[in-house]
This record gives structure tokens, sequence and C-alpha cells, in this order.
């Protein structure tokens, strides 16, 4: 079943994004990121070009986070104070990492920089998380029940003026270690060309000490409104958004992330953990291998004439 | 006696002079293109999977066929012209990063080449080039800083790689002459179609030489959904970004509505 997309100007396979979308929408409902790092190499993939795939990735992320966030609401598990803070970073980081972007590109060899940007964050987190998660699962194993995480330990964060309760975390911290890891995410997903879940999510945890069941949905409520303000972007600054693409993409999309949001809702958060870190550094090998190995074609074709 | 052999020895002097006297109006061809489109516009549709279409013709001539010299046809399809860059990957500290690039200023985004035999044997090059038929010649203008030394293995990477997505061909013996006088080419569209104005070329050849050409455009434009989306898109992005929005929230709502009903039968 092909269909002819009017922005991006190519025919494909209606089916097959609907099923890209359904993949990346389970992502997104069992671990909390929006799966931005999924859909955009994808998309180049099935030969989507380059600008297309990242601004529409954008906007079925919007899809996908709602109504994943929708889900979490219904189950409590939003921490909204944490959320809006967050947010409130991450637009600044957005704006910034756009006009970062803009100036990389004049200099050539944006390509590289997402690239390398996607290899080291991707491989530095999925490291961690998996050596974290194993080793949690381990003392699991031998204690019997699972021990709390240790929430309340008092670190350099805690030190930090402009205090704010956030209930649902059951946090008492400083504003400004949200606010920086809000704006950190903002302006990474704005380079990397994604809302920046997998970069949250364990910033959130491991950073602002979050517990898990609140962080999925609090990381999905802040990558909405970011991913939706993203697409805005693209779409007034460069004409990128394919809204048949992203209709496509979408109906697959949240149709994953309820069963995605309704499986985790069963797996242990450790398990989870686990296999998020296993994705992450999945992908990451993959962009690594590309970068070290010789490519098939040393030529491509861009369009437009490069400064 | 002396006036015959006179007249005798500049008769092929004064019968060429009409046409060298008088170029304004130059003789018609011996041989001429009659052409026809089995379609002279393409409507790009949601459901849009590439066309096919026909260039058909006929040899018009108020002569007897010329016996020997061989008669071919070649016809062309052209996509609008779009500006490109080529670039190269070298390997530096590990790493693959591109390194050269080399700037077109506008090649074809389309360009089919349809022949009764293969190109080489029946086009010299010096018609080549003032035709600009073959795929190479058909690519223009480079434009910007050239930093490399040598275009040309950017210029083949080019083609090689049109050729491999389907958007630039050359057919040998697509074209199918029958008895010297009419002649038929089916060009198949690709799905991947730019908008634009598209124009066909048909070259007629005997013995190596351009006899005659023909021109015609063919419309491609997007129709329907297609046309709105795309021209919301350019002229009012804001609306159109908006638009995008709530469709991806309308969709996330109807889905987490759907699996509340599913669950709580």
């Amino acid at each position: 079943m092909q269909i002819y997309l009017p922005i991006a100007e190519v025919a494909v396979n209606a089916l097959v994004l609907i099923g890209l979308g359904g993949i990346v929408g389970l992502m997104s409902g069992l671990f909390g990121v929006g799966g931005g790092f999924l859909i955009t190499p994808l998309l180049f993939f099935i030969g989507i070009p380059p600008a297309i795939a990242v601004a529409t990735g954008a906007n079925q992320v919007v899809a996908s986070s709602f109504s994943g966030v929708l889900a979490h609401v219904k189950r409590k598990s939003v921490d909204f104070r944490m959320g809006w803070v967050l947010l409130g970073g991450g637009l600044v980081g957005s704006s910034a990492g756009v006009l970062l972007f803009n100036m990389l590109s004049r200099l050539g060899q944006v390509d590289l920089v997402v690239q390398l940007c996607y290899v080291v964050f991707l491989g530095l987190i999925g490291a961690m998380m998996l050596q974290e998660s194993l080793r949690a699962l381990h003392r699991a194993r031998r204690s019997g029940p699972i021990k709390p995480m240790r929430r309340h330990q008092h670190g350099w964060v805690h030190k930090w003026p402009l205090k704010m309760k956030f209930r649902a975390s059951g946090l008492y911290i400083s504003a400004i270690p949200v606010l920086l890891v809000g704006a950190a995410v903002g302006v990474l997903g704005a380079i990397m060309g994604v809302g920046g879940g997998f970069i949250m999510v364990p910033a959130m945890i491991y950073l602002l000490g979050m517990p898990t069941k609140v962080v999925i949905g609090t990381s999905l409520f802040q990558i909405t409104f970011l991913s939706a303000y993203t697409t805005l972007m693209h779409a007034v600054s460069s004409n990128t958004v394919d809204v048949m693409l992203a209709v496509l993409l979408i109906v697959g999309g949240v149709t994953g992330a309820q069963i995605g949001t309704h499986l985790g809702a069963r797996l242990r958060a450790e398990q989870l953990r686990i296999l998020l870190a296993l994705l992450v550094l999945g992908v990451c090998g993959k962009l690594a291998l590309d970068l070290f190995l010789r490519p098939d074609e040393l030529y491509s074709i861009t369009p437009g004439i490069l400064p | 006696m002396i006036r015959h052999a006179l007249f005798a020895a500049l008769a092929p002097v004064l019968l060429a002079l009409p046409a060298n006297a008088q170029p304004a109006t130059p003789q018609p061809p011996p041989e001429q293109i009659v052409a026809g489109l089995s379609r002279d516009d393409v409507d790009i549709t949601t459901s849009f999977d590439g066309s096919e279409i026909i260039i058909y013709g006929a040899i018009k001539r108020e002569t007897q066929i010329p016996a020997g010299a061989p008669l071919d046809v070649i016809v062309t399809l052209e996509g609008p012209a779009q500006a490109l860059t080529v670039r190269h990957k070298e390997r530096r500290l590990g790493i693959w990063i591109n390194t050269g690039r080399v700037s077109v200023g506008a090649a074809p985004s389309f360009y089919v080449v349809a022949t009764t035999r293969p190109l080489h044997l029946i086009l010299p090059t010096a018609e080549d080039q003032r035709h600009r038929i073959s795929i190479p010649l058909a690519m223009r203008a480079f434009a910007g800083p050239m930093e490399v030394e040598d275009a040309v293995p950017y210029t083949e990477a080019l083609i090689r790689l049109r050729r491999a997505s389907d958007l630039y061909r050359q057919d040998d013996g697509a074209v199918r002459l029958a008895e010297q006088t009419l002649f038929r080419a089916d060009v198949r569209l690709p799905a991947n179609l730019v908008e634009g104005v598209y124009s066909t070329r048909i070259f007629l050849l005997r013995d190596g030489r351009v006899i005659d050409t023909f021109r015609a455009p063919i419309e491609v434009r997007k129709v329907g959904l297609e046309r709105w989306l795309y021209r919301l898109a350019l002229e009012q992005p804001f609306i159109y970004g908006i638009m995008s929005l709530a469709i991806a929230v309308a969709a996330g709502w109807g889905a987490s509505a759907a699996f509340r009903l599913v669950k709580r039968p």
C-alpha cells in the first residue's frame, strides 16, 4: 500500500510506516523515552530525507508521549511540579541548541558532530544504566526483597539554595539542578534531533534521585511539551514537517505506547532499566560501527549548495 | 556550347545558393518528427505510485526513404533541475568523515534517455555536446568554490547514486522503430517524483547526425489533499504546525481513551 508524502516528495509503504511507529511507541510507553533516537535513524533508512525525518519524528513523539502521559496521569505517576520546572529549563536549552546547531552547520561537519554526540551519550548512559541495574538486580536476588533506592542521601545537590518541595517524588531539593538538567537535555535534544528522554530518565534517577515509577510519567510529560515546541520551530523555520508521514507513524505509535505502558506496569523497574540500557547500547553500537567501518558508498548527495 | 558547359559547371553552386542566401527561412529537413504524448500532465495524488508515459510519433517525409544510412530515434525526459552537493568520505583519525565536496548548480531531478540502439553507437560526441543528450552532459553548471582537484569522481558518483535510485536511466533499445517511420517509447516515471515542468525531447538521427528535434512539456503537479497540505506548509507554516500538533494530541488522547474502553468492558 504505497502512499505519496506531500512534503518529503517520496512514495513509501504505509504499512511499513505504521509498523515503525508501533515499535517506537512500544519503547515510549515501556521506558518513558520519546523514541526520537530510534525513529529518526529508522526513517533515514527507508529513504526519508534527513531534515524531514528529524522534524516529523518530533511530531510523532508528541503523540506517543501524550498518550503515554495520559496513562501515567491515571496511575498518578506524574510529578507535575517537577515536570514544569524541567520544561522551563528545557525550552531555554532547546532554543540555545537550535542556535548552536545552526552555528555548527555553518562550520560544516554538523553530521559528524551529531553522530559523535549519539555515540558518546548513548554509550555512556547505556553503560551506566546497565551496570547500575545489574548490580541492583544482583542485590535484590541475594537479599530477598528489593531495597528502596537511596533517595535521601544528602549530596552536593541538596546544599543549593532555592529549595522546592516535589511531593510526588518525595523530594525537597533546590530548583537549580532541576533547571540545569532540563536545559542540558534541551540543548542535546535540539542538536541530536530527539526529545531527550534517554538522557532525561537516567539524569532524573541518578542526579536528582527521583523514584523510577514517577520518572517515566514525568519525563513523558516534559517531552510532550518540548517536542511540540521543536515541531513548531521546524515547521515555521524550515517547512520540514510532513503531516502525512506523521499521521501514519502516529497511528502505529499511539497504539504501541498504550501497549507499552500496560506492559511496563507488570515488569520490575530493574528489568525495565536493563532492557532500556541494552537498547541504548545497541543503537550506540550500530552508530559507532557506521563511523569506524568503511562505508559501502563513500559518496553522498545532499540537496542544495552547502556554504 | 560554351554557355552550356559553364552552366553545368556552376549548377551545383547555383542550386546550393538559395539556402546560403536566405538563412531566415531555412529549408525544412527532409525528414521531420511528428510526435505526441499519451498525457501532458501527471497528477500526484495520495496513492501516486509512479506513472507511465507513452511518447510516440511518426517520421514525415516528402521523398523516398533514403537507403543505406541508418535511422535512429533518441527520446529524453528530464525533470526540473536542482542544486545539490556531492560529498566524499575519507578516513581521518580512524573514523569516516566527509572531507571533500563538489557543488552542482543544476542537475536534473530525473533523467531518462531511451534510444533505438546503444547510445554510443548512434550518437557522436560532437552531436552529444551540442544537444546535451547523454546523462553526464545533462548535468550542467558547477557552482561554488571547487575544494577538490578532480571533480570527475564526484560527478561519476552522482550519476551512479542517481542510477541506483532509478532517477537516472539510459534505456538502450527502449525506442521501437517500425518501417523507419513509426516510433514509440514507454517511459516509466518513478514514485519519488518532484513537482514541476518536465521536458520531453525527441531527436531524429540519420547516419550519426541530428536532422530534426521535437520538444514538449509535461506538467507534474500535486493535486487534492497533497496540494492543499503542501501549500499550507509553505504559506501558513505556523497554522500548519499547530494543525500537526493538534492531530498528534488528538491521536494520543484517542488511543488512550480507546484502550480504557477496551480494558473496562
